[in-house]
């Protein structure tokens, strides 16, 4: 998905790292990243480790990192947006106006990141950067406890105990998608875009899928 | 051996008698405890560099010391599994708040496809777009 972005800039000191989230683990996630044909980092995060460090709740989500290793951007939608909420679920389409100004959202971040590559716009100072962190609470805190617990649950053959243990995860932090995701693909493959999903999707009424960033 | 996952890691740890596994808490050596958290055994508590948090009498025994109630008097979360032989010690949502509020990008370190460990802090230098995705 970055790879373009990635061939243009890569000269000018820039470096893309994609991170898998993905507790089926490197082979499940292997198809993708070969497709992509990158030459940037793909990692693989079994665990969600990044999500708990950075306190993200969706995917993808992204950190502008500067050449300080200080954080110029909190996390924050990459690119993606709410059109897809408005699909006809039953041929998987969506309208063209929507189509287009879903690739035209995804072309102005794309080229918000070129921006900041080459002249350092977008980069936010420190008090406009701390005051869009998404806050951890204890409930966050002990969600991300849990979840851990049971992707090594459910990676050990302790299926029921393990779901147990991601259910209750996101009941304490009902705004991660990835968590809830995560747990119900590790029950079965398609189940996070499945019924629920949408369901769970609709119940969130005005509220955004994916906020959008505010460049 | 009962596996403990930390943020960033997973440790086995013997707890040895069976006694102490039927005994509420997380006992374990000093020596286990540091490996696992970072922190020290001293009278005055649980150690690291300059800060100590002290421990109730009852959290520490005869070489040994209970890691669930320092943890906890941390501000992070404990989560044992059924049969208390899975541990798991989440980062205090403090820590957190204060390591993002810092603005210095929290260090990570992930394997690649081929398993080559990667870290953040080799880029320094560079401006990083890091963004996740998954296949759900």
């Amino acid at each position: 998905m970055w790879q373009q972005l990635y061939s243009e800039l890569k000269d000018k000191n820039f470096m893309v790292v994609a991170v898998a989230e993905e507790s089926r683990g490197t082979d499940h996630a292997r198809p993708w990243i070969e497709q992509a044909k990158s030459d940037y980092w793909q990692l693989i995060d079994a665990e969600h480790r990044l999500e708990d460090l950075y306190n993200l709740v969706n995917v993808p989500q992204a950190i502008w990192i500067d050449e300080q290793g200080r954080i110029v951007r909190p996390p924050e939608t990459a690119g993606s947006t709410d059109h897809f909420r408005r699909m006809d679920l039953k041929t998987r389409t969506m309208a063209p106006k929507d189509q287009e100004e879903r690739l035209a959202a995804r072309q102005a971040y794309m080229d918000a990141v070129r921006a900041w590559v080459t002249t350092g716009k977008h980069a936010l100072p420190a008090t406009a950067a701390r005051a869009n962190l998404p806050k951890v609470t204890p409930d966050i805190a002990e969600s991300r406890a849990r979840f851990r617990l049971g992707v090594w649950l459910r990676a050990n053959g302790r299926a029921t105990e393990g779901d147990q243990q991601m259910a209750e995860a996101s009941r304490l932090h009902p705004d991660s998608w990835s968590m809830w995701r995560q747990a119900a693909d590790l029950d079965e493959v398609g189940k996070a875009g499945g019924p629920d999903f949408w369901k769970r999707v609709q119940a969130l009424g005005d509220r955004p899928y994916y906020p959008p960033p505010k460049l | 051996m009962t596996k403990i996952l930390t943020p960033t890691a997973e440790h086995d740890v013997a707890l040895g008698a069976v006694d102490r596994a039927q005994r509420d808490g997380l006992w374990m050596s000093p020596a286990d405890a540091e490996k696992v958290t970072g922190w020290t055994l001293k009278p005055e508590g649980m150690c690291r560099a300059e800060a100590c948090v002290p421990l109730p009498a009852a959290a520490v025994g005869t070489n040994e010391v209970d890691v669930a109630a320092f943890w906890k008097k941390l501000g992070g979360p404990v989560i044992a599994s059924e049969k208390r032989d899975v541990w798991a010690l989440g980062a205090p949502a403090d820590e957190r708040n204060a390591a993002l509020e810092g603005l210095e990008a929290p260090d990570f370190t992930l394997p690649d496809v081929n398993g080559v460990p990667r870290s953040l802090s080799q880029l320094r230098g560079k401006k990083v777009f890091v963004a996740t995705w998954a296949s759900w």
